[in-house]
């Protein structure tokens, strides 16, 4: 079997905040199409490596390769910021807390990629946005601002926020952690349907369910390395490393 | 002591005349600091270091230095250099100037305050810094830089009284005109007192309705 080349490869990241090492040389390959998730105790650098992904926090050494790209590099010199823009720009990002525009409704939320960076007229950009709307079940509520959604329907909006750019890959950063328990499960609905239509993503997250049911492969990061990777049912069903058990050991009255 | 009625009805009309200067000259310096004050503090907010540098060296020195000395500055030392202007635009410029470097720091200080998950859900969609600025940091800015805006564009209005030591005709300067030919300062500055106070009256209930007007989201 020929394995295609992963569409989104990171080799040797490393990040460190005033001297501590948070990300020790990560590497990792994603395939198109692949849902990933990655799991970890707070402070292992999961949410890290993800913003170092797409430069939303430098990463001090490594490559970050996505598509046909090299994050911040352009050939082989450095990117200017309209490169790493757009470079940017390949991958989406959910935020734990949404961070929706709130002078913006719902709909100006998901066109304004479209409008402003990709510079579609309005109507096309606000078809686009009607579109990524409907896909997660807002259609009725795009007029709405977001401090007139929930919690739930804010991410889905940020979600749909993301689709809009059409990107390769879309990192999830907690998705769900900063919403109430109800709403939690319209969110992870929504990644689902999208990692059944085939999106790749990247999901940093504490929902072990989704981790188990819905990821092609888990990753588990500790101490700022991938400590350990598999299926779901490897890792969840024959933990290798000490820390992954134990940090099993603590979930299970909830997963 | 004995109130002097006269002087009063003698003064309120040429007092009235003053006002309007006075409204004249805080309107156009207003106008003109907001612009200052804009392109200063988006200055402050670029990448460009000296840019920065220049708008900190521009508003440190405003900060730091009287008010009155900064109108000499303009209408006494500036002629030294080759450029004179006429007391009105003198005053009007050093107002202008003074009002620009506050309203930069109140246009840096409502950008920074907004949330730091905006600039970066913006850039995660492939903005610009420049694009962040504009379309996600600057909209969301405007309301909380207005309470600020109107404080010191009021700040600005009782300020022009320091024209008239250059002799702007303005209000300050018309009552010490008066004063000058009937010596009735009690009458005359407890007037001028009243006429500032009812100014500022308009002007603070204009902004409060200006503030309540603003969107909320």
């Amino acid at each position: 079997m020929v394995i295609p080349p992963a569409i989104l490869s990171a080799r040797g990241v490393r990040k460190a905040y005033a001297g501590k090492v948070v990300l020790d040389g990560i590497d990792l390959d994603v395939q198109q199409g692949e849902a990933v998730t990655i799991i970890g105790a707070s402070g292992s650098g999961k949410t890290t490596f993800l913003r170092c992904l797409n430069w939303l926090e430098r990463p001090d050494a490594g490559t970050i390769r996505i598509d046909t790209q090299v994050m911040g590099r352009t050939g082989s010199v450095v990117a200017t910021e309209r490169v790493l823009a757009a470079q940017r720009r390949l991958f989406g990002f959910v935020f734990q807390r949404f961070n929706l525009f709130p002078h913006l409704t719902a709909l100006q939320n998901v066109a304004l990629g479209p409008r402003r960076v990709l510079g579609q007229g309005r109507e096309a950009a606000e078809a686009r946005a009607e579109r990524e709307l409907r896909r997660v079940q807002l259609g009725e509520h795009m007029h709405k601002r977001p401090s007139q959604l929930s919690g739930g329907q804010q991410q889905r909006v940020a979600i749909a926020r993301a689709l809009a750019m059409e990107p390769r890959v879309i990192l999830f950063d907690e998705p769900t952690s900063a919403l109430d328990p109800e709403l939690v499960q319209e969110v992870l609905d929504t990644m689902r349907a999208l990692a059944s239509e085939g999106m790749t993503m990247l999901v940093v997250t504490h929902e072990m369910r989704f981790a188990r049911h819905v990821a092609d492969r888990v990753v588990f990061m500790a101490d700022g390395t991938i400590a350990e990777q598999g299926t779901p049912e490897a890792l969840f069903g024959a933990p290798a490393d000490p820390r992954l058990q134990r940090f099993l050991r603590h979930l299970e009255p909830s997963a | 002591m004995i109130f002097d009625w006269n002087v009063v009805w003698y003064a309120m009309p040429l007092l009235a005349h003053g006002v309007v200067m006075t409204l004249q000259v805080s309107i156009v310096a207003g106008v003109l600091g907001l612009a200052i004050g804009l392109v200063a503090g988006l200055a402050s907010l670029s990448s460009f270091r000296l840019l920065r540098g220049v708008v900190r060296g521009y508003v440190d020195f405003i900060r730091g230095t009287p008010l009155l000395i900064q109108i000499f500055l303009v209408f006494f030392a500036l002629p030294v250099v080759g450029v004179r202007l006429p007391e009105y635009w003198a005053g009007v410029v050093a107002l202008a100037v003074n009002s620009g470097a506050y309203i930069s720091e109140i246009v840096r200080g409502s950008v920074g305050s907004v949330e730091k998950g905006q600039a970066e859900a913006a850039l995660s969609i492939g903005m610009t810094r420049s694009g962040v600025l504009w379309w996600v940091l600057l909209p969301q800015a405007w309301r909380p830089m207005v309470p600020p805006l109107t404080n010191d564009l009021i700040t600005l209005t009782k300020n022009s009284s320091l024209l008239s030591a250059i002799s702007v005709y303005e209000l300050t300067r018309a009552g010490q005109a008066i004063i000058a030919t009937h010596f009735a300062p009690f009458e005359i500055y407890l007037l001028l007192a009243l006429y500032y106070y009812l100014l500022i009256s308009v002007l603070s209930w204009a902004s409060r309705r200006l503030e309540r007007s603003l969107p909320q989201w």
